[in-house]
């Protein structure tokens, strides 16, 4: 625990309880609709005619093997492809009930709406407090020093790093350790407010105790957030996610409950990869 | 030359040897496994037959006729001992010439300086001829008996690979070496010339003299100033040359880079790279014409213009300064040298932007940023220290620069902010110091070398101060 600085209270406990993890998420409508969304890098089809509901307030897990185009759908639902030469995506994704792709949607607007957490930690070489005030700041959603403080306490409180960091929001983010740093930018994350987080791959830079610390932390979030996590790990995915996608070679294969996929998979592809034999 | 033919036989015989020495190799590689490749034995034999001669031969073509010269020279005849060291020196030319077949100076010697003079010239012949047969017969053995006490060694457990590494690092070693040295010798010609200047003129009056006046009286009866040497108001030239050509390079620069690298698109840049390395590629000196007969004339043009409209009116005085505004002026040489700075900053600052890591673009585009507040928020802090280098690797260009500004800038020197005025700069005097007929015993010479070795001292240090800045930026993302 010495790199995770002083642990919070509920620290004993490393993962988040399996049965609070699989409890059904009650009326939660649905956040992300999208229809026939299929993806193209250059000619190379990366995505092929994804169709699949995502609610809201809770966990969905992408899973499947490397370059089956988890991470570029989830690319497709904050625009983030725009920013790659070549990429082209077509169908349908709404957020709440709004077409992203409509030529009325600015994709910046759109990207302060649906947060995004990397793989690799990639705090700003600016301080703490700095980074968590860098979106309030370029959208303009602080009048005035106090609000924004206000803003980057809540946010780092959320994120749960408050206690390690509040003494030291003027060192650089990169002063911090991995773990510290991946939950220093899910406050960046969320200080603009976000309707949807998206995840990819959080924790494979990390540790096990600081992946623990992050697992727990999506659990909290998803109490107020629809969150879209996209996994390599299996048993990440069966901890964090009430509902879980499994996509390969560019196609979705199978989404339901987390647990009828893990122990109920309809398809054989699922089976396969959930036991292990491919990936 | 015998000698070319010589390094050409040796380079024939090595190959030859090369060729030998791996078919050996081959053949012997029926038997066991070979510890290296074939080529590795061939090339270790090559080597040993080669690098030895052709050690003796360039030895031989640098050190043998100055041995000979001495030796020839150690018991002067009589008639030379009583001639002046100038007439001497000529004598013992003369007697090289002679003995080579060249044609000798125009001197009249007599009768009996002729005769020694055909002497020596005969003993230089003796020596060329003896030591060229020598040096030969010293490669060919080294060659041949390179050759065979290699061969004999060639087995299969012989470590040729490691043997080949060893001599590919001395290789390297010495390509090394010869930059490290020139460097220092560099330094150490100017450091001698600059200790001679130092001699009749103190360095604090140099360093911190505010009047430049190398004008010292050739004849008795010339009226001239004494001479003053002090080098602030060309390093005043200088400074403010500099800071004209970084107020015009450095934005421009930069902002092409940050275009090049975060705006433009593929096509664009495909166009515009090449574009700006042609930019780079062009001549100092077409620099300075365009400086003098484009630049030059437009800015005088303009500046007098402006004057005549002002002139008669309140700003009167100033009208007046304008319309006497010359060609010649710190303001043509700094935007043109800025102009030429252009591309230096850009590339380098193109390559700092391209190292920020994409990790950092794609969290501040997730949070909804624009480009322009990605690159203004994110981007330009995390490059500043490598575009800080970059800004004085440029800034140690723009004080050496020494063409355009001895085509533009003027060779008034005086200390002065205003870019109007002309102003000398220290390249440009030492142009002026070192043009034309030179004594090498006046301090007006030597200030040259004085101003050359101030000139390097500041070009190094800022040169230290880019390099460490941008080492230590590169440390944080590796």
């Amino acid at each position: 625990m010495a790199a995770e600085g002083n642990p919070l209270p509920h620290d004993t406990q490393l993962r988040p309880p399996a049965v609070a993890a699989h409890t059904p998420v009650a009326n939660a409508g649905v956040k992300i609709h999208c229809q026939g969304v299929s993806a193209f890098y250059g000619d190379k089809q990366a995505l092929h005619d994804i169709s699949i509901d995502i609610p809201d307030r809770a966990v969905t897990a992408f899973i499947g093997p490397s370059g089956c185009g988890k991470s570029t759908f989830l690319r497709c639902i904050n625009r983030m492809n725009d920013t790659i030469p070549g990429a082209r995506v077509t169908g349908r994704i709404e957020i709440d009930g709004e077409d992203v792709n409509a030529r009325s949607v600015d994709p910046v607007v759109l990207r302060s709406r649906v947060g995004m957490v990397f793989q690799k930690p990639n705090p700003f070489p600016k301080s703490i407090f700095e980074n968590v005030a860098y979106g309030p700041r370029i959208h303009g959603l602080a009048n005035g020093k106090a609000e924004l403080e206000a803003i980057v306490e809540a946010s780092l409180k959320k994120a749960g790093l408050w206690d390690e960091v509040s003494d030291r929001l003027h060192q650089s983010g990169s002063s911090l350790s991995g773990g510290q740093q991946q939950r220093l930018v899910i406050a960046r994350a969320i200080a603009v407010q976000p309707r949807v987080i998206l995840m990819d791959e959080p924790c494979s830079a990390l540790d096990p105790i600081a992946t623990a610390r992050i697992e727990e932390l999506i659990d909290e979030l998803r109490r107020q957030y629809c969150i879209v996590i996209v996994t390599h790990s299996m048993a990440q995915a069966a901890r964090v996610s009430q509902r879980t996608a499994f996509f390969h070679l560019g196609q979705l294969v199978e989404q339901g409950s987390t647990e009828d996929i893990f122990t109920n998979p309809r398809e054989k592809r699922t089976q396969d990869y959930i036991t292990g034999r491919f990936g | 030359m015998s000698f070319t033919l010589a390094f050409a036989l040796l380079l024939a015989f090595s190959v030859g040897v090369w060729w030998l020495g791996r078919r050996r190799a081959s053949a012997l590689a029926g038997g066991e496994r070979l510890h290296s490749l074939p080529g590795y034995y061939g090339t270790w034999v090559a080597l040993w037959t080669g690098i030895p001669a052709a050690l003796i031969l360039l030895l031989f073509l640098t050190a043998g006729p100055r041995l000979g010269e001495a030796l020839i020279a150690a018991d002067p005849p009589a008639a030379v001992a009583s001639l002046p060291s100038e007439t001497a020196q000529a004598f013992w030319n003369d007697a090289q010439s002679l003995a080579r077949g060249e044609p000798t100076t125009a001197i009249q010697w007599t009768p009996e300086q002729r005769a020694a003079l055909e002497q020596k010239a005969e003993q230089a012949r003796q020596y060329n001829g003896f030591s060229a047969f020598a040096a030969l017969a010293l490669a060919g053995v080294l060659a041949l008996g390179g050759f065979l006490l290699a061969w004999p060694r060639i087995s299969p457990t012989l470590r040729a690979r490691n043997q080949v590494e060893g001599w590919i690092n001395i290789a390297l070693m010495a390509c090394s070496a010869i930059a490290v040295l020139t460097t220092i010798g560099i330094v150490a010609s100017l450091l001698y010339e600059a200790m001679r200047f130092f001699a009749s003129v103190p360095p604090l009056d140099f360093l911190f003299g505010l009047q430049w006046q190398p004008q010292i009286a050739m004849r008795e009866d010339q009226v001239a100033a004494k001479g003053a040497f002090g080098a602030v108001p060309l390093f005043a030239g200088t400074f403010l040359v500099m800071i004209v050509a970084m107020c015009v390079a450095a934005p421009v620069g930069l902002f092409c880079a940050i275009y090049l690298s975060e705006y433009a698109g593929r096509t664009t840049r495909g166009v515009i790279k090449p574009l700006l390395e042609i930019l780079a590629g062009v001549p100092t000196v077409v620099y300075g014409f365009f400086a003098a007969l484009t630049v030059g004339p437009l800015f005088r043009g303009f500046f007098n213009w402006i004057g005549s409209w002002l002139a008669e009116g309140p700003l009167d005085p100033l009208g007046q300064y304008l319309m006497a505004v010359q060609n010649e002026m710190a303001l043509t040489a700094g935007v043109v040298m800025g102009i030429m700075l252009i591309p230096y900053i850009s590339s380098l600052s193109d390559d700092i932007i391209n190292a920020v890591p994409q990790s950092l673009r794609d969290g501040s585009y997730a949070m909804g940023a624009t480009k322009s507040e990605t690159v203004k928020r994110v981007i330009l802090p995390a490059a500043l220290p490598g575009v800080m280098g970059a800004m004085l690797l440029a800034i140690s260009r723009a004080v050496g620069e020494t063409m355009i500004v001895t085509m533009a800038a003027g060779s008034q020197a005086r200390i002065t902010a205003n870019p109007l005025d002309s102003v000398t700069t220290v390249t440009r005097q030492m142009v002026e110091l070192l043009t034309g007929d030179q004594e090498f015993d006046s301090p007006r010479t030597l200030a040259a070398f004085g101003l050359g070795l101030t000139l390097f001292g500041v070009t190094l240090v800022l040169n230290i101060i880019a390099l460490r800045i941008v080492q230590k930026y590169r440390q944080a993302y590796d």
